[in-house]
């Protein structure tokens, strides 16, 4: 790729030329994920089907249950366990999870379905487990801190699970502090780091075509990179890679 | 704090509980599944808005 760029005193420099780790860095980030492909405008017609909704709609939950936690959080457990306003919050930041919940997993279905792995998306799928598996262990610590019987009777039943594998000590469900840290700062990081990774990956290579998709479609092979710049030999063009450019 | 302990409190039910031949399933977690199930066949059946309009 010989993408040309402006450097702070105007002079064009050739991609090619970078020498420091931050310009190989540029480059490999511009040859992976342009700026058409990290924000494209326009996708294939496969796209549009209910089928392809559910990953945005897990991701909508997750925002709102970011916002309402962080609300929750600042205002604390008198309030939202006292307060008309804190149990309306606390109920929707339930209930948000609960949608996550149920998008993520018919995500998942539609996706084994059309074997989203295809085309040299193996790392997508890893991402989308790790993201699920992450997102598990935040509900969890989440139930913990309801502060009622209820995570009073989960937090003792998990807790010898978590000693018989041998995590009890780190990972203590009977120490609401320990548990406050792991929901409010480490779990989130975790599900949203793992979840940008998950959607950049989508963007480097594009959405999963469906299984009917023969890889002579004119859309998967007019848009593959090979048919917009030259190809490069250390990386082959993926058969069923779409990049989208049909309305 | 008394009105945390009543809060608190007031939150745990018994819960609906839903069994056949030695399966049991709480009404909620039914409820999840079933209405995933439902999702995940209409997205399937149902056409996309706007959908006719692409080629």
């Amino acid at each position: 790729m010989t993408a040309q760029t402006t450097p702070g005193h105007g002079a064009p420099v050739d991609e090619t030329d970078a020498h420091t780790w931050t310009g190989r860095a540029r480059r490999w980030l511009l040859r992976k994920l342009p700026p058409d492909k990290l924000l494209p405008e326009d996708q294939p017609s496969f796209v549009a089907s209910w089928a392809y909704v559910f990953g945005m709609g897990a991701i909508g939950s997750l925002l709102w249950i970011i916002v309402s936690g962080i609300v929750l959080g600042l205002n604390g457990p008198q309030w939202y366990h006292v307060s008309s306003l804190g149990s309306f919050v606390n109920s929707t930041h339930l209930w948000s999870v609960e949608l996550f919940f149920i998008f993520m997993v018919v995500h998942l279905w539609l996706k084994f379905w059309m074997a989203a792995w295809r085309g040299g998306r193996l790392l997508t799928w890893i991402t989308g487990v790790i993201s699920f598996v992450v997102s598990i262990v935040a509900a969890f610590t989440g139930y913990l801190l309801q502060t009622n019987f209820d995570s009073q009777w989960i937090a003792f039943e998990a807790k010898d699970a978590l000693n018989a594998v041998g995590v009890g000590a780190w990972f203590n469900v009977a120490n609401v502090g320990q548990l406050f840290t792991w929901h409010v700062t480490l779990l989130p990081v975790a599900v949203g780091a793992v979840v940008v990774l998950h959607v950049l990956l989508v963007r480097v290579h594009g959405v999963a075509p469906p299984l009917e998709a023969a890889e002579s479609d004119a859309q998967l092979l007019h848009n593959r990179p090979g048919a917009t710049e030259p190809p490069e030999p250390a990386e082959p063009p993926e058969a069923t890679e779409p990049r989208g450019t049909v309305q | 704090m008394a009105g945390c302990l009543v809060a608190g409190a007031v939150s745990v039910g018994a819960g609906t509980y839903f069994g056949w031949d030695g399966f049991t399933i709480q009404s909620g977690n039914l409820i999840v599944i079933v209405v995933m199930i439902i999702l995940f066949v209409l997205a399937l059946v149902l056409p996309f808005p706007g959908g006719k309009r692409r080629k």
